[in-house]
């Protein structure tokens, strides 16, 4: 390299540039885009894509238009040499809902997982959930959808680890949080949610006093990754970043099969809410970082 | 939001198990007893509405934090119990459950790993060969419903109104759809799915099957061992079959309204052999 040469280089690449405008963002990414950075290069296949076109036979009865995805794209491939699956929900296309569709996908796509896993094909498993849970234009066959869901990380999780990546800005909530609970890892953002009922609904349902959805900062304080990972129950605490996720998320698959899943773990957490305080007012949800320390992961 | 608080669990749970009570070191909210059931003892669990309990947002009849650990303790316990037998015990969810709890607690205390634990014994259990039937007596309700009765291999309803089974109460589904409760009713009558009433939610295909009972809110004998015979019938054909819940879409009312779901496993099936 000659001197000239890198005097061209410094004023090209001026090294006062600050690290999070060269950072490639995963969150801005659509779920597509997000499912395709986890492959090794060339050997990604998207299934039951767009050009099929299988679509919500619920939405257009109401006046809602479908997507030709459902708002699930599913992406087969190799990831560190392993064959694997990546389900990625859209949290741009009706908060990333689970309908009929969209859920079935997912269910299939890991049963099929763990088809090839019982038959000696290792085959991995991701899923990239951005979701306020079941889509209420297809309620009930919505909620059953997330109970296959669920039934169907229950089988594949004997076999091979699933991961779970909520990174935000949607978050995870409803049905599909019930389905984190059950992975093996849980990778998170500090700008995700992961929680089972919205503020909205508790508002709704318990008053303003018991939650002020418009309280951004209580939101986080209690949903947020940050908050999540402090008190044990995340795996991976990572900055919005392509390259960050994609190594968190490819350190799960290689811890394997973790000895015993969080579900599972009923003694621990028995514990932990026979301990809870219900009369105290819990407005520093910080405070549970004392007791609940990270012991409970895998 | 209130709710009126339903006694038909804990009146379904007494006249099935002759039991009234938890179990020591539960909480006032699960009912579980060991009763007998024709050949088999299986073990009935019931969330109840209990005033005292100590999480206030779980007191009528919600499944809490308390109740879904609790519920999962005393799953495991059968499993743990019958590991190596070669015939597993039944169990049964008598489900009359309103919501999941909606409480800033229960947020911070990660509600959603509570409910998981629930549907990781229950899905267990199935699995494992234990026939797990769902009896719906009163209210299924979004994640309670998911927590408490949806990863049976079988599932049973009463053909009553004072069933439903849905993913939200209609106040709150109307809020967060933006349409009035009204509207929601009007759209329920023409789209399955939405529909509040459970002679529509049966055509879904998801039910084993719907009992007709006479006087739901007062079980007398005939009623009660007329119920009885259908829980043996379930458990009987739960153990005949495999132990995933591909019967939910084999069933005829399936193959009517869940189209989309089979089309969609068939073609997923399909590419993932090409790709």
């Amino acid at each position: 390299m000659t001197n000239t040469d890198s005097q061209v280089n410094e004023l090209v690449l001026p090294a006062a540039e600050p690290e999070f405008v060269r950072r490639h963002s995963f969150i801005e990414l659509s779920a597509r885009e997000r499912a395709m950075t986890f492959f090794d290069s060339g050997t990604a296949r998207e299934l039951l894509g767009s050009f099929d076109r299988i679509e919500s036979p619920w939405l257009p009865l109401q006046d809602v238009t479908p997507q030709a995805d459902d708002g699930c794209v599913v992406i087969r491939g190799k990831i560190g040499a392993e064959n694997a699956v990546v389900v990625a929900l859209e949290g741009a296309f009706q908060g990333g809902s689970v309908g009929e569709v969209s859920g079935m996908k997912c269910a299939a796509a890991l049963d099929l997982a763990t088809r090839d896993n019982e038959r000696g094909v290792k085959t991995n498993a991701i899923l990239l959930l951005e979701t306020g849970g079941v889509r209420l234009q297809e309620a009930n066959l919505g909620l059953a959808v997330t109970a296959e869901v669920m039934a169907s990380i229950m089988n594949l999780r004997k076999h091979v680890p699933v991961v779970c990546v909520i990174a935000g800005t949607v978050g995870c909530f409803g049905g599909m949080s019930l389905a984190v609970g059950l992975a093996s890892y849980i990778v998170m953002t500090r700008e995700a949610r992961l929680g089972m009922n919205g503020p909205e609904v508790i508002e709704q349902e318990a008053g303003v006093d018991e939650f002020d959805s418009k309280d951004k900062a209580l939101i986080w304080a209690i949903n947020g990754g940050d908050q999540r990972y402090q008190t044990g129950l995340v795996d991976f605490l990572v900055e919005d970043a392509v390259e960050k996720i994609v190594d968190a998320t490819r350190a799960c698959l290689k811890m394997g099969v973790p000895r015993e899943h969080r579900s599972a773990k009923v003694g621990l957490f028995r514990k932990r809410v026979e301990a809870l305080n219900p009369s105290a007012v819990w407005d520093n949800p910080s405070k549970l970082r004392e007791s609940w320390t990270k012991e409970a992961q895998p | 939001m209130n709710y009126a608080v339903s006694a038909r669990g804990k009146k379904w749970f007494a006249a099935l198990t002759g039991a009234s009570v938890p179990m020591a070191g539960d909480p006032g909210s699960l009912w579980t007893a060991d009763a007998a059931l024709g050949p088999h003892t299986p073990r009935f669990l019931c969330v109840v509405p209990d005033p005292n309990g100590l999480l206030p947002r779980a007191r009528q009849g919600e499944v809490g934090l308390e109740e879904a650990y609790a519920l999962a303790s005393r799953v495991d316990e059968v499993v743990d119990a019958d590991k190596g037998n070669s015939v597993k015990r039944p169990i049964i969810a008598v489900v009359d459950v309103k919501s999941q709890a909606y409480g800033r607690l229960e947020e911070i205390a990660a509600i959603y790993l509570a409910g998981a634990a629930a549907v990781d014994a229950y899905a267990t259990a199935r699995t494992s060969g234990h026939p797990v039937i769902a009896l719906i007596v009163g209210h299924a309700i979004s994640g309670a419903f998911l927590a408490h009765g949806y990863q049976a291999n079988r599932i049973l309803a009463f053909d009553d109104p004072g069933v439903m089974i849905h993913a939200m109460h209609k106040e709150a589904a109307a809020r967060i759809t933006r349409r009035s409760v009204a509207d929601l009713e009007k759209l329920g009558k023409t789209i399955l799915p939405l529909s509040y009433d459970v002679k529509d939610y049966a055509k879904l295909g998801l039910l084993y099957r719907l009992i007709e009972v006479d006087k739901p809110d007062d079980p007398q004998d005939v009623a009660v061992a007329n119920v009885r015979q259908h829980l043996l019938d379930a458990i009987a054909d739960a153990q005949q079959g495999p132990s995933d819940l591909s019967n939910r879409l084999e069933s005829e009312g399936a193959r009517n309204t869940r189209k989309a779901s089979i089309h969609v496993r068939q073609e997923m099936e399909r590419q993932w052999q090409l790709s």
